[in-house]
């Protein structure tokens, strides 16, 4: 039993509770979208003063930030009490291609050599990090969503703009995956 | 004491996506390098699910715990903002590993230099609302 819960969930399982979450906020009264958070986190900044788009009834959206705030709960019951710290089980080849951009093979759930306190207070680390955040917030308020709002939300309501969205998210992928990742690691 | 299913559900979306490695950096470079299965069995059932659900909730007009219909807003028409803002946040997924609801289950998990990630991700937000009437939508 407690191998069952500290291995890696099967992907069908990981799948039906999103969409299960998915159903949950939709019979709340409320959608499945987490990206509209950072918009929502600008907003109760202050930051509608100076600029319409966080110029809104942020406090409507209290119920996403606590939503955000069960998250961050949500990963550390995960790594306190429900994991054994062991390393991400990826495919050999995954393993192979990343050798050759300097990435060893996974010791945990992450690379040390982006997220370890030496990458971090490394101006390369610092800016990789920042520049991910930066391009990852930006877009998915300029597609109108994220991973969880148009690729499950969109997707699940048959949505062609979030069809539009996804094929975005993939071109984006590989090419930072394919292209840029070799120059820049 | 309203906003407590929120907070059960969000402990609930943090385990499963811890769990489930859907969290990991590697796991998303496996992805992008269709190397497995896994990540793409985690969004294909929950969209497979989510496609037959809210079919069932059009069709017998379920309503919410309020009562009221449970309405979709359909997005708005364009070409130009999805693909061109989808293509900058694959960039940033792919490279940082994460997307915005990861980013924080990755700080709870331990993995504080997240912060980081999570912080620029809010100011990218910002840079969209300052910026945004002189994008192509």
């Amino acid at each position: 039993m407690r191998e069952l819960i500290t291995q890696t969930w099967a992907w069908w399982f990981s799948g039906a509770m999103i969409a299960s979450i998915m159903f949950f906020l939709l019979y709340f009264g409320q959608s499945f979208g987490f990206s509209s958070n950072l918009r929502t986190i600008c907003a109760a900044a202050g930051l509608g003063k100076k600029t319409k788009f966080f110029d809104f009834n942020w406090k409507a959206q209290t119920w996403n930030i606590v939503f955000l705030i069960g998250s961050i709960i949500g990963g550390y019951i995960a790594s306190q009490f429900l994991s054994q710290g062991g390393p991400v089980d990826i495919s050999a080849a995954t393993i192979n291609d990343l050798s050759k951009l300097g990435i060893a093979a996974p010791e945990s759930l992450q690379p040390n050599e982006l997220f370890g306190l030496e990458a971090v207070f490394s101006l390369k680390g610092f800016l990789i990090l920042a520049f991910g955040g930066l391009m990852v917030g930006f877009g998915s308020r300029y597609a109108g969503g994220c991973t969880s709002g148009h690729a499950i939300s969109g997707l699940s309501n048959l949505q062609f703009p979030s069809l539009i969205a996804v094929i975005g998210f993939f071109i984006g992928g590989l090419a930072m995956t394919y292209l840029i990742m070799p120059l820049i690691f | 004491m309203k906003f407590i299913k929120f907070l059960l559900l969000g402990i609930v979306f943090g385990i499963v996506m811890a769990k489930s490695e859907a969290i990991s950096w590697f796991r998303i470079q496996e992805m992008f390098r269709f190397q497995a299965f896994h990540m793409y069995g985690i969004i294909g059932t929950a969209v497979t699910l989510g496609v037959i659900g809210v079919a069932l909730i059009k069709k017998f007009n379920i309503r919410d715990f309020h009562g009221n219909p449970i309405t979709f807003f359909p997005k708005d028409k364009s070409i130009a903002r999805y693909l061109i803002g989808g293509t900058i946040f694959g960039l940033g997924w792919a490279l940082s590993g994460a997307c915005p609801g990861p980013m924080v289950v990755n700080i709870g998990y331990g993995f504080l230099s997240m912060i980081v990630v999570f912080f620029f991700a809010i100011v990218g937000t910002y840079l969209y609302g300052v910026f945004m009437k002189k994008l192509p939508h």
